[in-house]
């Protein structure tokens, strides 16, 4: 069948198509068409073209992540769900809303401010749309109080690659019945179905937010000494610590009783000073937070606004956080590794010569790592072996964004546990590897 | 010989001796769960001793093609742990390890037969606790909890089980041990995995999250004239942005039973008692209890209580949480309800209720969460008099159906199980379930891990992937049998 014909039958649909340009690119990979739905029954007529003509398709928002994750294998219609910005019915009384996939956070957040609500989250890349929060599964600094977008939804629509239209959940938080299909499409980057509108718990606007910040100036320190082997030769050594501030900072502040609902760093440059930030919400902010200062050292200082850099990820060179040249990782761990994971950061820039900015949550020991765009595609690669190294092996460092050049010399997801499971999950959903094939961990 | 016979043969060389149960009146204490008209009893039951002895079980099963369901203590309310005749139930009751307590990191590992309280008495001296608190939580299984993704009263704020496990070593129905962690990357089968109701496999190990015990708890009875002003009072403090650890509401008749079995003395006359547990720092405890307090006077309180002390929290919870086995004592049986409505609708679905008891002449007392507008109501019968049993379902039914209508939910804790899988289609397409179906394919293709719950007519997982409709060829042919 020839491109026209394909052309016409996704013109056929009714749905508007266009042919994609160079800005449409998937990761490098430049789609033939850009197809843009209105509504799950027209997301749904795409795909049965799609399963019809074998056409590969990936679905996008607001395209502030589509340069995330592993290039697509193939890309024939990318899936544009921008007219899918509807509020479909914020139930201020229920603490829910149902909003499309094509909505961004900021619209959805506005609209639920209107009725003194929000959805708790604090998504850290601008003009996210609720579908590609979701696809990511992507979090920010409250997600210490609030856990990430998997614990707030509460019911989702997903077309299938064969266009079924399937739903799960509702618009009751409490629900059991059924399996959860939103927990299994949080996260999956569009390699399950396409996601056409969810359903959220929302949380009142809290009273009051209180901010308390304080500075250390050297993390991490460094010792120099020397060593003597067996046979007497003499060594110098280099010994790295967690600055001793921080390290009984975090635990005092996140296990205090005053509740705090987030604990951030700031580390723009590893060879130098971090901030850290402390957001208190709710009744009596302001006297909590005062409270907190106590336990976080001679600089700390309570504001009643946020420090510039919270809630977004770190970023280098002026770039912002979209753009092909972004290098960004994801480093989790266990909450008390706090050392590993600044000394695994320090020393994995150390030996690899690269420049990274961290940023993240102390409470929860989420952390992003933002290289430069123009690191040497094998810097980042070493980097990244350093960085799971020096971080430990309970740790996952998962690289979220990379240039393809540097993206091939690296494993991007580190250790998967239940891979094979993933496999047969995706078999059954999208048996003909139509959906974004080959952006998730094994090829998926 | 039957496949389940040949099988049974196999088990002693996998287990310990004693760990495999074929003695028929042994067999009869595990013929039901808490559920306790759903009975059948088990072709053979096993005690493993650790997940490999688990995964040597489901892979002898596989191997016959039989089908095996997970117990933990039997106390589920909808037959998620109803036996098979034809198959192996699995009991988890030998697991009972906590395997390590790790409070700088905030978790806790435990064996899946280690009951929910049991881990907050561990770590509770240490100023933790484990927060999703059934009301069974002296009694059940945390990997029954898993199973059923289970809730209790205090999950209006602090949610659910499946937002409070880390991770789960599970064995597969293919007999696979397999660790699922909210750690890794990829698809959150842990997300999915958790209420399940057994259908995707066995959890025998299970990460959770640990919680700072609040400074401050506040605990407060209002007693109302009216249901209808218990309810104003639930919006209003929803309204005015508090989010109490727990809302829980009981109409008068719930109350007559719990007077009646626990004496809990709750104030004389009143037609609704509302009973709001506020925790957190101590200032905001303190601020939102002055709020709350002004609420249900406003909304018409005739009495107020606040508990000064655990003793007088204890006395306030007692009963509202013997409710369940209370309305024994005013009714001969009676059938525990769960359905979800939006909080909003409460009082239309209350209302359509009293249509419902009038029509049928049929009791319900009501016992709910309100604060997420999950229902219990009691539907009370006497089984002596003709008839009365078959109405009593009937008005459970249309219980639902009004949960259904107003946008809410079939189940919000008890899960499906046995019990309500006839009611998935009235809440979901085919289309819904033949898609959730497609998770239990890729975890179960053969369809032996607990069959016959959740979902009303499962299909067979074809060897050609993708969503099936209508009936499978084979079972047309008469030439296969669906589980």
């Amino acid at each position: 069948m020839s491109e026209r014909d394909v052309g016409d039958a996704l013109e056929a649909t009714g749905v508007a198509v266009r042919a994609a340009g160079d800005e449409d690119e998937v990761a490098g990979v430049r789609p033939r068409w850009v197809a843009l739905p209105e509504s799950a029954e027209e997301i749904a007529a795409v795909m049965r073209v799609c399963a019809a003509h074998d056409l590969a398709a990936v679905a996008t928002g607001g395209g502030t992540k589509l340069h995330w994750g592993a290039p697509p294998r193939r890309c024939d219609v990318l899936v544009d769900l921008c007219c899918l910005n509807r509020v479909v019915e914020h139930a201020a009384g229920d603490l829910v809303v149902r909003a499309q996939a094509g909505v961004t956070v900021e619209a959805l957040a506005r609209a639920l401010a209107e009725g003194g609500q929000e959805l708790a989250l604090d998504v850290p890349v601008p003009g996210t749309t609720v579908g590609g929060l979701l696809a990511t599964g992507i979090a920010g600094p409250r997600r210490f109080r609030h856990g990430t977008v998997r614990d707030l939804l509460i019911g989702v629509t997903v077309v299938l690659a064969d266009g079924t239209i399937a739903k799960s959940g509702g618009k009751v938080v409490k629900n059991v019945a059924g399996y959860d299909l939103g927990k299994l499409f949080t996260g999956s980057y569009g390699t399950l179905g396409i996601i056409a509108d969810a359903t959220f718990r929302l949380h009142p606007l809290p009273a009051a937010r209180a901010w308390v910040t304080a500075t250390v100036e050297r993390p991490v320190t460094e010792t120099y000494g020397t060593w003597t082997n067996e046979d007497g030769l003499t060594f110098e050594t280099l010994t790295t610590d967690l600055d001793g501030s921080l390290a009984t900072m975090v635990p005092a502040v996140t296990e205090s009783p005053l509740e705090p609902s987030a604990m951030e760093v700031d580390w723009p440059d590893v060879s130098g000073r971090c901030t850290v930030a402390v957001l208190v919400e709710g009744a009596a902010a302001a006297e909590r937070a005062k409270a907190l200062c106590g336990l976080m050292g001679e600089t700390a200082e309570v504001a009643e606004e946020p420090p510039p850099w919270w809630g977004r990820l770190p970023e280098h060179g002026g770039t912002g956080n979209t753009g092909g040249g972004e290098i960004l990782l994801e480093v989790r761990n266990m909450p008390c590794r706090l050392a590993d994971g600044f000394l695994g950061l320090f020393e994995a820039v150390r030996e690899a010569g690269v420049r990274a900015a961290m940023r993240g949550s102390l409470a929860s020991h989420v952390f992003h790592v933002a290289l430069p765009p123009d690191t040497d595609p094998a810097l980042v690669a070493g980097f990244t072996s350093q960085l799971r190294a020096g971080v430990g092996e309970e740790a996952r460092v998962v690289v979220l964004a990379v240039p393809p050049e540097a993206g091939r010399r690296l494993d991007r997801w580190g250790h998967v546990g239940a891979l094979r499971l993933m496999h047969r999950v995706k078999e059954r959903f999208d048996p003909d590897r139509r959906l974004s094939p080959g952006r998730f961990p094994g090829g998926i | 010989m039957s496949e389940l016979e040949r099988l049974t043969a196999r088990l002693a060389a996998v287990l310990p001796p004693g760990a495999v149960i074929t003695d028929p009146v042994r067999l009869r204490t595990y013929e039901c769960d808490g559920l306790t008209h759903h009975r059948a009893t088990p072709g053979v039951v096993v005690l493993p001793d650790g997940a490999e002895q688990v995964a040597a079980v489901v892979r002898l099963c596989g191997e016959h093609g039989v089908p095996f369901v997970a117990r933990g203590s039997g106390t589920g309310l909808s037959g998620g742990a109803l036996p098979r005749t034809d198959g192996v139930l699995i009991v988890t009751s030998r697991m009972r390890r906590i395997v390590e307590i790790d409070i700088p990191n905030r978790r806790a590992v435990v064996e899946p037969g280690v009951t929910n309280l049991a881990i907050t008495e561990a770590v509770r001296d240490q100023g933790y606790y484990y927060a999703p608190d059934p009301s069974s939580q002296q009694v059940c299984s945390i990997g029954g909890n898993v199973a059923e993704n289970s809730g209790g009263a205090h999950c209006l704020k602090y949610g659910f089980t499946v937002n409070h496990v880390l991770a789960a070593e599970i064995v597969t129905p293919d007999g696979d041990i397999v660790e699922l962690s909210a750690m890794d990357a990829g698809y959150d089968l842990l997300g999915a995995f958790i209420g399940s109701e057994g259908t995707l496999g066995i959890a025998t190990k299970i990460t959770v999250r640990l919680s700072r015990a609040p400074e401050a708890v506040t605990t407060l009875l209002a007693a109302f004239t009216s249901i209808e002003a218990g309810g104003h009072a639930v919006s209003a403090i929803i309204a005015a942005g508090v989010v109490p650890a727990a809302i829980e509401m009981m109409d008068a008749l719930a109350i007559e039973a719990a007077e009646a079995a626990v004496h809990c003395s709750y104030p004389a006359g009143a037609g609704a008692v509302l009973v709001v547990e506020l925790d957190g720092p101590h200032a905001e405890v303190e601020h939102q209890f002055a709020a709350v307090e002004r609420i249900c006077r406003d909304s018409g309180a005739f009495e107020i209580r606040v508990a000064a002390s655990a003793a007088e929290r204890a006395a306030i919870w007692k009963g509202r949480k013997s409710a369940f086995a209370a309305v024994g004592r005013i009714s001969p049986a009676y059938i525990v309800q769960d359905g979800v409505v939006p909080r909003t609708a409460l009082p239309r679905v209350l209302a359509g209720i009293d249509r419902l008891q009038e029509e049928f002449g049929i009791r319900v007392a009501n016992v709910f969460h309100a604060g997420d507008g999950n229902l219990h109501p009691l539907v009370l019968f006497d089984d002596s008099v003709p008839g009365e049993a078959e109405r009593a379902e009937i008005v459970s039914g249309r219980i639902l159906d009004l949960c259904i209508e107003h946008g809410g939910s079939i189940t919000g804790e008890h899960g499906v199980g046995v019990d309500k899988a006839r009611y998935m289609p009235r809440m979901f397409t085919g289309d819904d379930l033949d898609t959730m179906q497609l998770v239990r394919c890729a975890f179960d293709p053969r369809g032996l891990a607990n069959p016959g719950k959740v979902f009303p007519t499962p299909r067979l997982c074809g060897e050609v992937p993708g969503v099936r409709k209508g009936a499978h060829p084979l079972v047309e042919a008469g030439l296969a049998e669906q589980f």
